[in-house]
């Protein structure tokens, strides 16, 4: 039972080659053998019944029944602890389950624990995590990316089948590319938000991370879909996403947008992935160069909204719901002062801060309402791109995972590694990371494909082919 | 632009967190850079923009105002630290 992918899981399951409980005991072996740091938790007893479960029922016609999967520790499940990567909420027990994954368990899913993540998702290395750093699993002095460094890193080591991760500005996609794993980023709304702790509401998004692109497809399948819980998830049917998994790519419009190579894009990545999409060309897709000029905007625009939304999701947070508390207080302002100041780590007290300030009067102009405004015009950028093009290929990151500790004394570095992920989360469209090579010191590339909004078939069809021509997500580190 | 000490005392304090003196220290410098960084975008021609808060072009989500019980009542209380009185939480005084 060594990386099996969900459809080998479930083809197992169905052919009786092992039964659920002995799939989920050699995951939790390897999870509890964890030498990454990326499970915070390992949910064995719930894992274990979960599986009886399954193999008391013995239908393996959907295809998660059985299969043991991790959650990035920002999900709720009812009396799991759920720390969302932080020291303020350490320990704290939910007392109700993420819409999303009570769709996973209700369709049999097994549970093996909760990965590490940035805190509140606030990150893109797993390093302002309270709980430690996780290591990349090709190169253990590495990041894993973040912030869903965690699910990536357990996925790409075969400590999980798949997990699901969260995605505000590229936390499912960039650690996807760092780990070599396929990783999906939907349509704003096309995953219900409720019951995970939210980082910046009108940006988070749900989304698996997986061995392969149809694995992306089975989970999407289930996840996917309007909830009375989340009023932001559009009505807009959900398709059997695996319908959407064709080799044949022929006359399929890539867009391939010049500002996504630009300065500051190693070498090496660009090669990769300009290889990428040459393997797309002899594949059939017609391919041209575009042009998408507000890219260099992304990054400011992004962080001005971001941060202004956390600064009031953050608000929560005040020692008297749950979570820490201070045991330094005479009065109930020292509580709040306190409790939060010993509770967060710099980049959510700088994520507090920097929201604060945008949004005071005498500030809100100049930064959110510009911000707001610009985001508008990255939106009819990508409306407009999408009316000439299917899909636009381009790098995921601008660089291969990087060593831990390099970039975390350096907000603005750390933001701006996200220029090529960031513009997606704005524009609110889909994209895709799936594994394009290695560099030469064997560390994974990741080529990032988009979208319109809603149309994840696109993207899974164009993944499946690319992926059925090459054999990098076959390639697991040792 | 550039946040001194101050600000960043002032702006900590609206937000209620507590910094220590090495902290403000960091902050000031780091906010400020953060700050110039984001100044790019008076590059961009805004004018006559509509700004959004959200992509997907939703309007006025709406549900029945019926009353529902809610079944987890006795956990969300057990959640708090703070001490719990007659199912109400008690905290510190205001003074």
């Amino acid at each position: 039972m060594e990386n099996l992918t969900i459809a080998e899981a479930n083809q197992g399951l169905k052919d009786g080659k092992f039964t659920s409980v002995e799939l989920t005991q050699a995951y939790l072996e390897k999870a509890k053998a964890d030498d990454l740091n990326s499970y915070i938790s390992v949910t064995e007893e719930m894992a274990l019944e979960q599986a009886k479960t399954a193999d008391s029922k013995g239908d393996f016609t959907t295809p998660l029944t059985g299969i043991p999967m991790n959650l990035k520790d920002l999900v709720c499940v009812k009396g799991t602890q759920t720390t969302a990567g932080s020291k303020i909420l350490k320990g704290f027990k939910p007392a109700y389950t993420a819409d999303f994954a009570e769709r996973l368990l209700n369709t049999g899913a097994v549970l093996l624990g909760k990965t590490n993540t940035d805190e509140f998702a606030m990150g893109g290395s797993n390093e302002t995590s309270a709980y430690g750093p996780v290591k990349n699993p090709w190169d253990k002095e590495r990041v894993p990316g973040g912030s869903s460094g965690g699910p990536a890193a357990s996925v790409a080591a075969d400590q999980a089948v798949y997990a699901i991760g969260s995605d505000t500005g590229g936390s499912i996609r960039q650690p996807a590319s760092f780990c070599s794993t396929v990783g999906l980023k939907v349509t704003y709304g096309r995953v219900p938000r409720h019951g995970v702790t939210a980082y910046a509401s009108s940006f988070d998004t749900i989304g698996p991370i997986t061995k392969t692109v149809e694995d992306a497809a089975m989970v999407l399948n289930t996840i996917a879909g309007k909830s009375d819980k989340d009023s932001t998830t559009p009505d807009v049917d959900v398709p059997d996403y695996t319908k959407a998994l064709n080799k044949d790519i022929k006359g399929i419009k890539v867009g391939v947008p010049k500002e996504f190579f630009a300065e500051g894009v190693e070498e090496e990545t660009k090669k990769i992935v300009e290889a990428g999409i040459e393997t797309l060309k002899a594949l059939g897709a017609e391919v041209k160069e575009v042009s998408l000029p507000l890219t260099k905007y992304a990054i400011p625009a992004y962080y001005i909204l971001v941060k202004s939304e956390a600064s009031t999701n953050m608000a929560r947070y005040d020692g008297v719901k749950y979570g820490h508390t201070t045991d330094d207080a005479k009065e109930l302002l020292e509580i709040y002062m306190k409790s939060r100041g010993e509770g967060f780590g710099d980049e959510v007290k700088r994520a507090i801060m920097l929201g604060t300030y945008t949004l005071s009067a005498g500030y809100f102009d100049a930064y959110y309402l510009k911000a707001a405004k610009v985001r508008n015009l990255i939106k009819q950028e990508y409306e407009k791109m999408f009316e000439e093009v299917d899909v636009l290929a381009t790098p995921v990151s601008p660089f291969p995972a990087f060593k831990i500790g390099e970039k975390i004394d350096d907000p603005v570095a750390m933001y701006s590694a996200d220029i090529l992920t960031t513009p997606i989360n704005l524009a609110g469209v889909p994209a895709l990371s799936v594994p394009a090579g290695f560099t030469e010191a064997g560390l994974p590339v990741g080529m990032q494909l988009i979208a319109k909004q809603f149309a994840e078939e696109t993207l899974l069809h164009v993944g499946y082919a690319f992926e059925q021509a090459t054999d990098f997500h076959t390639k697991r580190p040792s | 632009m550039a946040l001194s000490k101050e600000d960043v005392k002032k702006i900590a304090t609206l937000a209620r967190l507590e910094l220590s003196e090495d902290e403000l220290e960091k902050f000031s410098g780091q906010l400020s850079g953060i700050l110039d960084y984001m100044e790019s975008l008076n590059e961009v021609d805004t004018e006559g923009v509509e700004p959004i808060s959200q992509v997907t072009g939703l309007e006025n989500i709406t549900f029945e105002d019926e009353v529902a019980s809610c079944d987890y009542n006795e956990e969300l209380i057990k959640q708090t630290p703070q001490d719990v009185q007659d199912n109400m939480i008690k905290v510190k005084s205001v003074f």
